[in-house]
């Protein structure tokens, strides 16, 4: 059982910056989901924690124990780094069954055989693949080679494991399944796992902690996932956490209107250091009908989901997302071309961005 | 020595200076630099430089020298004959059996692939029995039965050679049309049809546009063959002083009796022959510049075949009697003349006997010649497998600093003439690399085959690399294996199949070679196709034919276990 530490880690391919002195702690035990946008970095964080990558400068620890350091010229090659990794291709050997891909991880790290057997049934039960032990990768679907893959990374190390987008080639039930199974292992065996995702959902359901990446490669904000969602640091975190509705305001005799126009006030306050524009950030279930209002639009779909009607709303040339919960009242008898008021709950405000 | 990517960089700041990975390129780049590099490197010398000095004389003298340009000619003229002729045949009968109708293609296409297998110089050997002069059989049949005075038909000439290489070279062109068509989305066609399109006009307008990219791959190895080619020229030519320049070549060394002056002289034309592959490399490449389409799929489909109606068996006799000639009758005349008594003979039940092959197995220069092809074939096949894995994985995973040269270097020799490359090979190994002095021995021979045959199972071992994905070496890194144990567990086994049929690639082709072979070959080193040419040249005609018959059962067994295996692999 051992935390991670990344410290002060750069990296690039050629000219291109990957990662910028980065630094982050992913605590003993835990599950820390690392989320950000495609091609941020993650990967290649993930390649440098396993050694595949080396980094320019900077440490990483794992547990008390230096893996990588420029400066003490420390460099432990990737086999006795000790992590369990589960690739975003799987990387199940085809030439191996699935036992036997799940038992050379311990076979290299000297287990004696009935340990290995056990360890291995038990691992292969624990990602429900018990029945598919005497088979070739090739006669398994996507699906189950991703979990012979996880089966692989839980025994070759009870300390930490890295997944990288672990169960995107499962359907939507096994996929919950797998993340639960994930957790319930995790919670068993104590591990650390770093769990790479761009799936926030996937994140929101496993983690103890998130980081969000920013597209440049840097950090943009670490916490529970309650903080993310509710507090988040800033505009690229809240757009990149969930769908959001953006409306620019513009102060004109002392009040704020929306899309320059004098006549459309924007009821509500906004915070004082913003002193002539300002960008209003509004969650789709943020946004209620209010026939009292006098911000008005016109519903131009409405989209049926089962527990939800998603709705797009012409707010003045803009299309503006309001999801209504289909318990809600009134929510089924609202029709499409009918004239809505809109009230904006919980509102956030950056500074504008520039056109 | 060679700075490597910071990215595979594992081992190097752990205290260990060189790792795995850094003795494998190093070792890639040495050996592709001696075997490859010095000997092209001493051609150009010794044709520029004598004794220590800029020299002009001997190079222009001999570009200019007027047998020389007659050899030079021919080349040229049975080249771009061959490929001509060579194209439009196998692209017809592509065509026939991947498009059409036909019946009995499967039993066809094996049989049009089987010029494929043996050595040019076989059939030449067969044809030139059959339409030598007067005393070719039919030649010496016809002038009795139609009361001739002279030979109808003479395959001593410039026509003859290049019918016979032509016969031998179209499945070049047939092979990679055939698998194009195969591959190609039969719904291209067909939209076309619907689109309104004519029968003939979705041939012309879509067909072949698409597989031009197979045509030319193919027109372009027929190219190179045959401006390199040896035997059937040397066999059919010699005779009536018809030389090209890998011939003359020959013909220079071989008069001088090996010495220096003659190896100086081949230098020279040498770099002729090679400047004339280059330009017909460039021409080659304007005139059929290749685009290269998406649209032909990788996997299996069943394209619509087109009716011959009333063609159809007017065709399908074509295409037999095609066989018939180009397969069927060279074959069976070596096998009847390894078993007449004395050449001339008629071929006629009571001079059948076996003494010819008891002659041959009975002299000891002949199993030697045996002996020593397997020998080399084995040993080329096993030291370039290994090799070639090796290179194709330092270019494709360690990816170092000038891998493109590594690339080139290990390609290169395929497009350099064996003959030119044997020339190299003998300057290189008298004593220029470290003094060693290989000459007259059989490792000489085992050198130059590296050379020339080491691209086929890089190209195979590089092929199934890149199939092999790398996160499955890393997977097991990360499972604990060393780098060493990873090769060994993971990316070898996977690369296996396309290991062993790296070895069958360079195996069967080494088994018969000649080329170099017979510029190479000392008093205790002759190989079976060596021998097969000297028995003919001294005139025991038959017994050269027993031992090419032998050479072709070799060769069919051998192939039927290339055949064996591949078949096991996919069924697994």
């Amino acid at each position: 059982m051992a935390g991670i530490r990344f410290r002060n880690v750069s990296f690039s391919y050629g000219d291109k910056k990957i990662l910028e002195n980065f630094s982050l702690d992913v605590e003993d035990s835990q599950i820390m989901c690392l989320l950000g946008p495609s091609g941020c970095g993650k990967t290649t964080l993930m390649r440098c924690l396993l050694g595949l990558n080396k980094p320019e400068t900077g440490e990483i620890y794992v547990g008390e124990r230096c893996v990588f350091s420029r400066e003490k010229r420390v460099n432990i090659p990737p086999e006795r780094r000790g992590i369990g990794v589960v690739f975003q291709d799987y990387a199940v050997w085809p030439h191996m069954t699935v036992l036997e891909n799940v038992c050379y991880p311990m076979k290299k790290h000297g287990l004696p055989k009935d340990e290995i057997a056990g360890k291995a049934r038990y691992a292969l039960e624990q990602v429900r693949m018990s029945d598919y032990a005497p088979y070739l990768p090739s006669q398994l679907s996507g699906g189950q080679q991703q979990r012979v893959a996880i089966a692989r990374a839980l025994v070759s190390s009870d300390e930490v494991i890295v997944m990288d987008e672990p169960i995107t080639n499962l359907d939507a039930k096994l996929r919950e399944e797998m993340l639960i199974e994930i957790r319930q292992i995790q919670k068993n065996i104590g591990t650390t796992i770093l769990y790479i995702t761009h799936d926030q959902e996937a994140s929101l359901q496993l983690c103890d902690k998130m980081a969000i990446m920013n597209a440049d490669g840097s950090l943009s904000q670490i916490g529970t996932d309650e903080d993310i969602i509710l507090r988040p640091a800033g505009r690229f975190v809240f757009e990149f956490i969930g769908v959001s509705n953006f409306f620019r305001l513009t102060k004109k005799n002392n009040s704020w209107c929306f899309h320059d126009d004098e006549n459309l006030q924007y009821p509500g306050t906004v915070p004082d250091e913003y002193s002539s524009c300002v960008d209003m950030g509004v969650r789709p279930n943020d946004i209620v009908f209010d026939d009292s209002s006098q911000v008005r639009g016109k519903v131009r779909r409405s989209v049926f989901l089962g527990s939800e009607y998603n709705m797009f709303i012409d707010f003045g040339g803009q299309e503006v997302r309001v999801q209504r919960s289909t318990f809600d009242d009134g929510a089924g008898t609202i029709q499409e071309g009918a004239d809505v008021g809109l009230k904006f709950l919980n509102p956030v405000f950056y500074h504008a961005k520039e056109a | 020595m060679f700075r490597r990517k910071n990215t595979s960089d594992l081992a190097a700041m752990e205290g260990r200076r060189l790792g795995l990975d850094g003795i494998m390129t190093g070792l890639s780049f040495v050996l592709l630099f001696i075997i490859v590099v010095i000997p092209i490197f001493m051609i150009i010398y010794n044709a520029f430089f004598y004794q220590g000095k800029f020299d002009l004389t001997l190079f222009t003298s001999v570009i200019f020298d007027k047998e020389n340009l007659k050899a030079m000619g021919n080349t040229i003229i049975i080249a771009v004959a061959v490929t001509i002729f060579g194209t439009i045949m196998g692209l017809f009968y592509a065509w026939l059996l991947g498009r059409s109708d036909i019946p009995a293609k499967g039993f066809m296409r094996a049989l049009f692939t089987i010029p494929y297998m043996f050595p040019p110089f076989f059939g030449a050997m067969a044809w030139d029995l059959l339409f030598s002069g007067r005393a070719g059989y039919i030649n010496r049949w016809l002038m009795h039965t139609f009361h001739l005075r002279t030979a109808p038909v003479n395959i001593n000439s410039l026509g003859g050679i290049i019918f016979v290489e032509c016969s031998y070279y179209f499945p070049f062109v047939f092979m990679q049309v055939v698998s194009a068509l195969e591959r190609m989305d039969p719904t291209l066609e067909e939209s076309a049809r619907i689109a309104g399109a004519r029968q003939s006009q979705v041939i012309w307008k879509i067909t072949l546009p698409l597989v031009k990219p197979a045509i030319s791959a193919g027109a372009l190895l027929i190219l190179i063959s045959s401006l390199a080619h040896f035997g059937v020229p040397s066999i059919l030519g010699f005779s009536k002083n018809i030389f090209t320049l890998p011939t003359m070549i020959y013909a220079l060394i071989n008069r001088s009796g090996g010495s220096f002056e003659g190896i100086r002289q081949g230098t020279a034309l040498s770099i002729l022959l090679v400047a004339v592959v280059a330009v017909a490399l460039v021409i080659q490449k304007k005139v059929l510049s290749s685009g290269s389409y998406d649209i032909i799929k990788g996997k299996s489909m069943r394209p619509t075949l087109i009716k011959l109606r009333g063609a159809k068996y007017p065709l399908l006799f074509l295409a037999c009697l095609t066989l018939l000639v180009i397969v069927v009758v060279p074959l069976v005349m070596i096998f009847l003349v390894a078993m007449v008594k004395a050449y001339g003979l008629p071929l006629v039940w009571k001079n059948f006997s076996f003494s010819n092959y008891q002659k041959v197995f009975a002299s000891p220069a002949t199993m030697d010649s045996i002996r020593n092809s397997l020998f080399l074939s084995v040993t080329a096949g096993v030291v370039c497998m290994f090799l070639g894995v090796m290179i194709a994985y330092v270019i494709n995973r360690i990816r170092p600093r000038g891998r493109n040269v590594l690339e080139i270097l290990s390609i290169l020799p395929y497009s350099i003439p064996g003959t030119v490359l044997a020339i190299g090979v003998i300057l290189a190994w008298s004593g220029a690399i470290f003094g060693v002095t290989l000459y007259n021995t059989i490792w000489i021979i085992l050198v130059a085959y590296m050379a020339r045959y080491l691209s086929f199972s890089m190209k195979s071992a590089s092929a199934s690399l890149q199939q092999v994905n790398s996160s499955l070496e890393e997977a097991s890194r990360a499972c604990g294996a060393t780098h060493t144990e990873s090769l060994r567990d993971i990316t070898l086994p996977l690369i296996k199949p396309a290991m062993v049929s790296g070895f069958f690639l360079i195996f069967l082709p080494a088994m018969r070679e000649l080329t170099t072979s017979i510029l190479l070959y000392g008093p205790y080193s002759r190989t079976l196709g060596v021998q097969i040419f000297a028995l003919r040249d001294a005139g025991m005609i038959p017994q050269a034919a027993a031992l090419a018959s032998v050479a072709i059962v070799i060769i069919i067994i051998c192939n039927a276990i290339v055949t064996w295996i591949t078949k096991d692999r996919k069924g697994a």
